[in-house]
């Protein structure tokens, strides 16, 4: 089937199979790898992107559903080469150490911050139950998010 | 100023954080632009007799291009002949104990590969893998260590044992008849899963005789020697290539038999191949942790003296030896932890059953020693009614007694274990601690405070004498290149190795490209595993600079017409010059460009004579409540001295997420089967993986004990946090209801272990 999706601002038309998933279509068709698959049962969060603003995990949304819709990855996160500041409190609060739960991690803080800007720790940690990570100990990537809900730009 | 010590943030972050890693499955390199996809057909059974495999439905399928088997290897070597003791070599086919690459005529665990779909998309895989019809007559299962040593039923018959390795311990009790007090029991270190982020995954191409594999590993170099000899070609004519790794934990030192399929597929076939194994995949066919039944037998005065320890454990294998009798050989190694006992006594039986094979796991034995020593430290205080520190601090290795040899043949580098017990409870808050615990229990609290404490000591880089290689070059325009043969795979190897190498020549950072895991540049190297990075690598690059440095004082010394003694390398500025003549200033370019190679470099190995024993105490408070039996982790503070650090965020990183880990074990996590040995946690949504409000923030007390084996005064840190954290978490747990009369709860400490614990307890005194 036909679909058209927005991704980081841009148009993309495809023909795909109407069971396609939207993070194979963010890997296999927009050719944005980021976006990784961790698990097969919306248990990780690995995949998470946002779809019109909204944190969603797209190994459980269609291509097809997403169609007509705005989908933004970390790769359309930073804008015009500065790095958004979850990307930035990451790197200050050593947020991150392999990197294959990150793209969906910080995609989840931004909708997190979005929803609510200035979180308790506690609220962090409820607010990224979804999202895993096994190098971390999540004590970095919890202190990323109170340091980007901490600066002064709001997060977008 | 030096940069040693300093918190550098990671040079490797950007890249990842924007456009995100290249992982196996990210790469686009031509080579794999029309790459084939392979999805191998997995047992649904434990153990079965396999009749024969119809692929004839599958073949008929779109997109499919193969459906390959055993059968079809046959231009692979036959297998050598089997002692029955691994001897470290890959085991192509057949032979005893050994392990095929596709199963032969019989199956041994759920999940083990049987057939190899090959189809031009991934979804085309996963639909014709279905279709494959493999004809199985189950047989009788073998689940659990203590069923496998009975050798009821065999997995390799032609053994005549389950029991593959053995080194049996002693019964002599004659050291327990001089004590006070006694306590034996068993203790289950349940089995777990490593859970990297990113599963397995393997491209591979063979092009003009020259095989390239892509593979998600913690060693390239190793890798390619193991392809190698299963594939047999010699090493040169094959190239490994590691991209970004998505986590490693053990369970992806160097390759298994589906990346060796996956390689000889692509050589089979002539068709460029890739593979992703999904979490349902992995979490029954990649190498799982642990899995040992521990019986521990602790004896002491009532003055808390121990006077003597036992430990027999039995290792679960799983299906296949992977790793021969290294778990149970370190976890008996390290048996005695931290303590200075007179009479100590290990030993073990590996023995195989019908489950996902076991392997390294973040701290791979070390974990299962210190738990099994914590918890008898524990129970013999809980016996003699003393408080768990003080016992402790009555039996530590004195400070004065390094290097210590202990009774099980480890040779302890340095350590300052009651300094540690210490700074940790001062930390914690020790005393205040325990009021409140008093408090709760005199008021009958529902929700009891437990506080858990663990000392350790752990050994890495284990295997000292392989060493690691580095080779630095610095370049006409005076930047370096840093080619190591360790492998990062999260660990910040690129921003601590550039530190070293700015640390010593003055170039800056920014100015450093650190390369590894590319066999075509770096033929030689040994991999990151047993927190050996920066003790051998680490030193490796250091020791690489200094000699770059030394030829480069030579030519700079030729360019200034000075003696070399006079002439100096102002390391805050990259400059070298005439001892207190600035005017004479020569960059690292113009240097590098006198050579007549235009470039500067070292090529080194390093090896270390011993391995290196970091040492800590993690204190543990957890909170339970009685009337569920939910646990809850309310505060962990740990002391982890691990020599001297190099930079304190990747330590720091390094200790949480070893923390966490650990603590998933005490609380969380474990690989279950039912009595037919179907997996029952082979998905995210069915295995407890412990994730962020599982946890508090953890609180770090540092410490620094140098060691004096490599130059840097290093130790590894990768592993200590979870070595330390798991049996302080336990502890805790237990001391949260021990006035309830309960001396110990196995591993994990769910809800339902914990209020059955307290209830059985309660009807024991009451009867």
């Amino acid at each position: 089937m036909k679909v058209e999706l927005t991704v980081n601002g841009k148009q993309i038309t495809a023909d795909v199979e109407d069971r396609m998933l939207l993070v194979h279509f963010l890997r296999d068709v927009a050719d944005l790898t980021a976006t990784n698959v961790a698990c097969d049962t919306t248990s990780c969060g690995a995949c998470t992107v946002l779809l019109d603003g909204e944190s969603v995990k797209s190994c459980t949304v269609l291509a097809a559903q997403a169609s007509g819709h705005d989908v933004t990855t970390v790769e359309g996160l930073a804008s015009n080469g500065a790095m958004h500041p979850v990307q930035r409190a990451f790197h200050e609060q050593h947020g991150l150490q392999c990197g294959f739960c990150t793209p969906g991690m910080v995609m989840a803080i931004v909708s997190l911050l979005k929803e609510n800007p200035h979180p308790t720790e506690e609220q962090v940690r409820t607010g990224l139950e979804g999202n895993l990570c096994r190098c971390t100990g999540y004590h970095n990537i919890v202190r990323a998010a109170l340091a980007a809900a901490e600066t002064a730009e709001v997060p977008s | 100023m030096s940069i040693m010590g300093t918190r550098v943030i990671r040079t490797e972050d950007p890249r990842l954080l924007t456009a995100g890693g290249v992982y196996v499955d990210d790469l686009r390199t031509p080579q794999l632009n029309a790459a084939a996809r392979l999805t191998f057909v997995r047992s649904p059974l434990a153990h079965a007799r396999i009749n024969g495999i119809d692929a004839s439905e599958a073949l008929r399928e779109p997109g499919v291009i193969a459906v390959l088997t055993v059968r079809d290897m046959d231009d692979l070597a036959p297998p050598p002949p089997s002692s029955g003791e691994w001897d470290g070599s890959p085991t192509p086919l057949g032979g005893p104990w050994s392990e095929p690459l596709l199963a032969v005529d019989t199956v041994r665990f759920v999940g083990e590969p049987v057939a190899a779909v090959i189809t031009d998309t991934s979804y085309q895989g996963e639909d014709a893998a279905d279709l494959v019809t493999v004809d199985y007559d189950p047989l009788p299962v073998v689940l659990g260590p203590a069923a496998a040593v009975a050798d009821q039923t065999l997995l390799f018959p032609a053994a005549g044992t389950n029991i593959a390795i053995k080194n049996a311990v002693s019964t002599d009790d004659t050291p327990f008849g001089a004590c006070d007090v006694v306590i034996e029991r068993d203790l289950v270190n349940q089995r777990l899963a490593c859970l990297p982020m990113e599963g397995r995954a393997t491209a591979a191409s063979y092009e003009n005789g020259k095989l390239t594999v892509w593979a998600s590993s913690q060693n390239a170099q190793v890798s390619r020697f193991i392809l190698a000899g299963a594939l047999g070609m010699p090493p040169d004519q094959i190239r490994v290539v590691v991209p970004d790794v998505g986590g490693g934990f053990g369970a992806k030192i160097a390759i298994d038999r589906d990346t060796i399929t996956l390689a000889w597929a692509a050589r089979k076939t002539g068709r460029a191949l890739r593979w992703a194994e999904t979490r349902s995949e992995n979490l029954v066919a990649m190498t799982q942790g642990r899995a040992q039944l521990q019986h521990i037998k602790i004896g002491g005065s009532r003055d808390g003296r121990i006077l003597a320890y036992r430990l027999d454990v039995i290792q679960d294998a799983g299906a296949y030896q992977r790793v021969g009798g290294l778990l149970p050989f370190l976890t008996c190694l390290m048996a005695s932890g931290v303590y200075d006992i007179p009479d100590v006594q290990a030993g073990f039986r590996q023995a195989v059953t019908n489950t996902t094979p076991i392997a390294a796991y973040r701290g791979a034995g070390r974990p299962e020693a210190t738990a099994a020593i914590e918890r008898a430290v524990d129970l013999f205080a809980a016996e003699i009614g003393m408080d768990p520190a003080e016992v402790r601090r009555r039996n530590y290795i004195a400070p004065d007694k390094f290097p210590f040899q202990t009774k099980t043949g480890a040779m302890y580098d340095t350590g300052r274990y009651e300094e540690a017990l210490d700074k940790a409870l001062a930390a914690a808050g020790y005393a205040e601690l325990r009021r409140e615990q008093q408090r709760r229990r005199e008021n009958g609290d529902p929700r009891q405070l437990g506080i858990g404490l663990s000392s350790y000591v752990e050994i890495t880089a284990p295997d000292p004498d392989a060493g690691e290689t580095a080779k630095l070059e610095v370049k006409d325009d005076g930047t370096a290149i840093v080619y190591t043969g360790s492998s990062a795979h999260g660990q910040g190897h690129n921003t601590a190795w550039a530190m070293l190498v700015q640390d010593e020549l003055g170039i800056p950072m920014d100015q450093i490209t650190v390369l590894h895991g590319d066999t075509d540049v770096i033929p030689l190297g040994v991999g990151t595993y047993g927190s050996r990075s920066l003790q051998l690598g680490g030193s490796a690059v250091h020791n690489a600079a200094i000699e770059v440095k030394d030829e480069a004082r030579h030519h700079a010394a030729e360019m200034l017409e000075a003696a070399e003694a006079d002439v100096v390398l102002d390391t805050s500025t990259g400059l070298w010059q005439v001892r207190g003549d600035p005017d004479t200033a020569l960059s690292w370019a113009q240097v590098a460009g006198h050579t007549t190679g235009g470039s500067l470099v070292a090529d080194v190995s390093f090896v270390q004579d011993r391995p290196t024993f970091p040492f800590g105490t993690h204190v543990s408070v957890v909170e339970v409540d009685t009337e569920t039996g939910q646990a809850r982790l309310l505060r962990h503070v740990s002391v982890d001295d691990a020599g001297t650090v190099l930079n304190p965020v990747l330590t720091e990183g390094q200790r949480h997420g070893g923390i966490a880990q650990g603590a998933a074990q005490a609380l969380l996590e474990e690989v279950v089967y039912d009595a037919d040995g179907n997996p029952l946690t082979s998905t995210l949504a069915d295995y407890a993986m412990i994730s962020a409000p599982d946890l508090p923030s953890f609180e770090l007390a540092s410490s620094e004990t140098p060691t004096d084996l490599n130059p840097l005064g290093v130790k590894g840190i990768g592993e200590a946090g979870t070595i330390g954290s798991t049996p302080a978490v336990q502890n805790a747990v237990v001391d949260a209801v021990s006035h309830l009369g309960v001396r110990h709860i196995d591993m994990p400490a769910t809800p339902q272990r914990v209020w059955t614990a307290i209830n059985e307890a309660q009807k024991a005194s009451n009867q």
